[in-house]
């Protein structure tokens, strides 16, 4: 028999996994401070603290280096679950991995490197300096570049236009030029512990959603040993892992926004329904609608999820233009799919979904999820398709 | 066949007079069942007596709408809606809330 809550559940990812329950803790504790980050444009320190603590942080290190080899379809899951209660809590945990990957994938067996894998599976939490003043956000181009310093020391200058949650996170992973007279595409990704760096704040990140990242500006000095440089070049380490893993969970992150705004339609049309029992309210045509187009995109998510835990070990795969394609067509169709599916939810929950806060409203997620085609523009990938597009299809 | 998913709340549940009473109506006046839903056995299988899940639908808002609560997703599924005796455990659950 088949179970009716396969269909009427709104949520992702409820069947039983190793992480259910440790995702389920920490998204109840991100769901009690969701507003409140938002409001305050403040990190979701608590539930990062939680993350940390239940190893979710940690999920994805290799059984060989004492971690938990969690596949990205499982991030993926869990960054929906976490995108659901607080989008902010979630985009840091996608942002995270999406780095830490490049780890045990690029890093090599350098001191400096696999003491940084022991950190994360003790829970250390990494952010992320790709962009550059100077550079248009091209994350493929770097200005600054690793120099070394008098003592056989390296040490790094970078003007940041955004580092997101700095201030909570125990390691910087920095792209620079691999040396002074390297060409921009020539980039290294350098591992800054906090206690190596000093961040002057240059901005402040006062956005419309997306809040609780902190994405603040920073000029970052740092001073490290050569150790901490990942051993592949950031072309290798982009295309085969930080690329394809962050659109993969940054797009399952904004599946859970497009889902807890779902959930909130529901209930509005339910509470219609309940009304006038037996006659369908004009509501209900609109969910099943939203609900079409909520099921394409978290399949779609976890479709792309899949192919990457099949060839997550297939370097030329990932590395080949159809891949980058696909990547980006995620990313682009998952970014444009969540405002309309947000918006959707908006109109039908109403006067109640339009106030700026309250149980009902969709405030908050119309905003976050505007975030998603502007992070990273979407323009820009596009331009970077049109180019490949003239040689390479789709993936089907 | 089914299980009432909820056994241990179910001696209190059946022995509220009121959760019954609103199971039995919603059923009466939405469950389309064969039989007369205020006599039928709190164990019957509502499902083998013409309960279809479309049906479902309209007897769980009935039963929202007169208790005034609402069932928590986690008993929203097939097993929940297959007696009388399961649904008023649920309905317990739902004003519990």
């Amino acid at each position: 028999m088949t179970d009716v809550a396969e269909t009427t559940a709104p949520v992702l990812g409820t069947s039983p996994d190793r992480f259910a329950e440790r995702t389920a803790a920490v998204a109840a504790v991100a769901a009690q401070f969701a507003d409140e980050v938002d409001r305050d444009a403040r990190p979701p320190r608590e539930a990062i603290a939680v993350m940390r603590e239940y190893g979710l942080l940690a999920a994805a290190v290799p059984l060989e280096h004492g971690g938990e080899g969690a596949t990205v379809t499982e991030l993926s899951v869990i960054a929906t679950e976490l995108g659901r209660a607080c989008a902010a809590t979630g985009m840091v945990f996608a942002m995270h991995q999406g780095q830490v990957m490049a780890l045990w994938r690029h890093g090599g067996d350098g001191a400096g490197v696999l003491a940084m894998i022991d950190a994360v599976r003790d829970g250390a939490l990494v952010a992320s300096s790709t962009t550059e003043k100077g550079v248009g956000g091209d994350a493929r181009r770097s200005t600054c570049a690793i120099e070394p310093s008098e003592d056989g020391r390296i040490r790094l200058r970078k003007d940041a236009p955004v580092i997101s949650y700095a201030t909570e996170a125990d390691a910087v992973f920095v792209t620079a030029r691999r040396d002074l007279d390297a060409p921009a595409s020539d980039q290294r990704l350098l591992i800054c512990r906090t206690d190596a760096i000093v961040l002057s704040q240059t901005s402040t990140w006062d956005t419309m959603g997306l809040r609780g990242t902190c994405s603040n500006g920073w000029i970052l000095d740092a001073e490290t040993t050569a150790d901490a440089v990942l051993r592949d070049d950031y072309a290798a380490i982009s295309a085969r892992t930080v690329l394809p893993v962050s659109h993969v969970l940054w797009a399952s992150v904004w599946v859970g926004i497009a889902a807890s705004a779902a959930e909130r339609a529901r209930a509005a049309v339910r509470k219609q329904a309940r009304a006038s029992v037996g006659t369908t309210p004009p509501g209900a045509l609109r969910l099943a609608e939203l609900l079409v187009d909520l099921q394409l995109l978290a399949d779609a998510v976890r479709h792309a999820a899949e192919r990457f835990d099949a060839v997550a070990d297939d370097p030329e795969t990932l590395e080949s233009s159809a891949s980058a394609l696909a990547a980006n067509a995620l990313k682009i169709g998952a970014s444009e799919r969540v405002t309309d599916i947000v918006t959707a939810a908006l109109r039908i929950v109403g006067i109640a979904g339009y106030a700026a806060t309250g149980p009902m409203s969709i405030s908050r997620h119309l905003r976050d999820a505007h975030g998603a085609a502007v992070m990273v523009s979407n323009d820009r990938l596009l331009q970077n398709d049109a180019g490949l597009a003239i040689m390479t299809g789709a993936i089907l | 066949m089914h299980q009432d998913p909820n056994t241990a709340a179910t001696p209190v549940a059946l022995a509220d007079p009121t959760a019954e009473q609103a199971v039995r109506r919603a059923l009466a006046d939405h469950g389309r069942l064969t039989v007369d839903a205020m006599d039928v056995a709190p164990i019957a299988d509502l499902y083998a007596l013409g309960l279809t899940s479309h049906a479902t639908v309209n007897v769980m808002l009935a039963i929202e709408n007169d208790l005034d609560a609402e069932f928590p997703d986690s008993v929203l599924n097939r097993a929940t809606f297959a007696s009388v005796e399961s649904m008023v455990a649920a309905a317990a659950l739902a004003t519990a809330q």
